[in-house]
């Protein structure tokens, strides 16, 4: 059987714990931007004007019919090469943080834009021709309409979202980012003890998205009531 | 810009000299396709064995589904692909772990890909399973019941075949996010097709091309899956039945 052996976690905690610093920051920056953007992306795309509406929707195809990991990799191989050679300036020492940011926000903006598209299409059609015959232009509308109860009606699904979001920005992988999970492969790979620290990473992952996910389903039941 | 640009790339033989480098995307491509189909299987038949488990009048069965939908589901898919590669080779019996190490290391990659796809992915099937099944009326199981069908009887003959027409379009987007999800196979070192783009730029340094047949390679897969569904949907659809989300 195989023999267990904790030692090398204790010392280890300062890293993991600035490699859940850079998760976190990963996971706060997609989520804000990803509402931000995935509003404007949902509004654009629900828009009567098709030269407003066609760009978001391919936009947001486009993104989600690829895979994050690949994304993560064009944001790190080729955008920069690509903005280095159009803007001409010098290769800087480390763009593996800020191109995650870029990346993740882009990607995560998409499925904001879905969830809240279908949050948009769930507020009642009275709603709107009622504010349509008060005179409201459609920003007004969507501003102070249908835009907060939006929104009420999808908070579980954003927040269910953030929460698949935490776990995928351990994907940074690929770019050698030290993530909490890249930090946890690097010590246990040092130290000859993945086993362990892989086992002792999947217990805080899981323990931080089954309490967040059991928040979120008690605010859900209470949003209901 | 001073690119320059070599669509040509992709077919100039490679240093090994049996085949083009679109050869080898199209064996990254195979690779994908193979893991995501395969995984599919386990995901459908682990999804609908835990989702009736789900809803099955006992407390036991349905503590045992649960888990399993809450272990799959609260863990990153790179630390279940991680555990069932690295971790669980040194957890069992130490002549099973010693024979799993001494296989062909492709083997290894695509066992360990295999099986964390398949069960990753039932979890999230599982989840619509048993929404299926709860968004009956209540009245069709008790009628079944009351007419002496058994309770295996009633899944067979009247709850499963409608809630699984009533789940297709939300199994759609489960079944997309297989192939999607397949990428994450590269990080233990299966040759997939988002491997062979890194491969290719390394040997090629054409990082454009390589990356752009790639990626269009994905969305080929999309297209083609979402039409495949959207025709299953058509032939599946229950009148009077929202497929709902």
């Amino acid at each position: 059987m195989y023999e267990f052996d904790w030692s090398s976690i204790p010392g280890a905690l300062p890293i993991l714990a600035k490699g859940m610093a850079v998760t976190l920051q990963l996971t706060v920056t997609a989520m804000v931007v990803g509402i931000v953007c995935g509003t404007l992306l949902a509004v654009a795309r629900l828009s009567g004007k098709p030269w407003v509406s066609w760009p978001a929707a391919a936009y947001v195809n486009a993104f989600r019919a690829i895979p994050l990991v690949m994304v993560i990799l064009w944001f790190y191989l080729i955008v920069p090469a690509l903005l280095q050679q159009l803007l001409h300036v010098q290769a800087s020492t480390d763009i593996r943080m800020a191109s995650a940011l870029v990346a993740f926000s882009l990607f995560e903006s998409t499925y904001y834009a879905e969830i809240i598209r279908a949050g948009i299409q769930s507020v009642p059609k009275g709603q709107l021709a009622a504010a349509q015959a008060l005179g409201m232009p459609y920003t007004q509308l969507m501003r102070w309409v249908v835009l907060p109860q939006a929104l009420r009606n999808m908070t579980p699904l954003l927040l269910t979202q953030a929460i698949i979001l935490f776990q995928d920005t351990s994907l940074v992988y690929v770019i050698g980012l030290a993530d909490f999970f890249g930090a946890a492969y690097k010590i246990g790979d040092r130290d000859g003890r993945l086993v362990e620290l892989l086992l002792f990473a999947g217990m805080i992952y899981f323990v931080i998205c089954y309490v967040v996910s059991w928040l979120v389903k008690n605010l859900q039941r209470r949003s209901v009531a | 810009m001073g690119y320059a640009w070599n669509w040509g790339i992709l077919l100039s033989t490679t240093p090994s000299g049996e085949s083009t480098y679109l050869g080898w995307l199209l064996a990254g491509l195979e690779w994908t396709l193979l893991l995501s189909l395969a995984a599919w299987l386990i995901a459908l038949i682990l999804g609908t064995l835990f989702g009736i488990l789900r809803t099955v009048p006992n407390r036991w069965l349905q503590g045992v589904a649960n888990a399993y939908v809450e272990i799959f589901r609260n863990l990153p898919l790179l630390v279940q692909l991680f555990i069932w590669y690295f971790v669980l080779p040194e957890l069992l019996p130490q002549s099973w772990g010693n024979a799993i190490k001494q296989s062909d290391p492709l083997l290894q990659q695509f066992f360990a890909a295999w099986l964390c796809l398949g069960c990753f992915t039932g979890a999230r099937v599982c989840e619509q399973v048993r929404a299926g099944i709860e968004s009956l009326p209540t009245g069709q199981r008790s009628a079944a019941l009351a007419l002496g069908l058994t309770l295996p009887q009633t899944y067979h003959h009247v709850l499963l075949p409608i809630a699984f027409r009533i789940i297709v379009p939300p199994l759609t987007s489960e079944f997309l996010n297989i192939f999607k999800n397949s990428a994450v196979a590269s990080t233990i070192g299966l040759i997939e097709l988002s491997r062979q783009s890194q491969q290719l730029v390394d040997y090629t340094a054409q990082p454009y091309e390589a990356f752009i047949a790639v990626t269009l390679l994905y969305a080929l897969i999309n297209v083609v899956v979402l039409l495949g569904m959207r025709w299953i949907e058509r032939r599946t659809h229950v009148p009077g039945f929202v497929g709902g989300r």
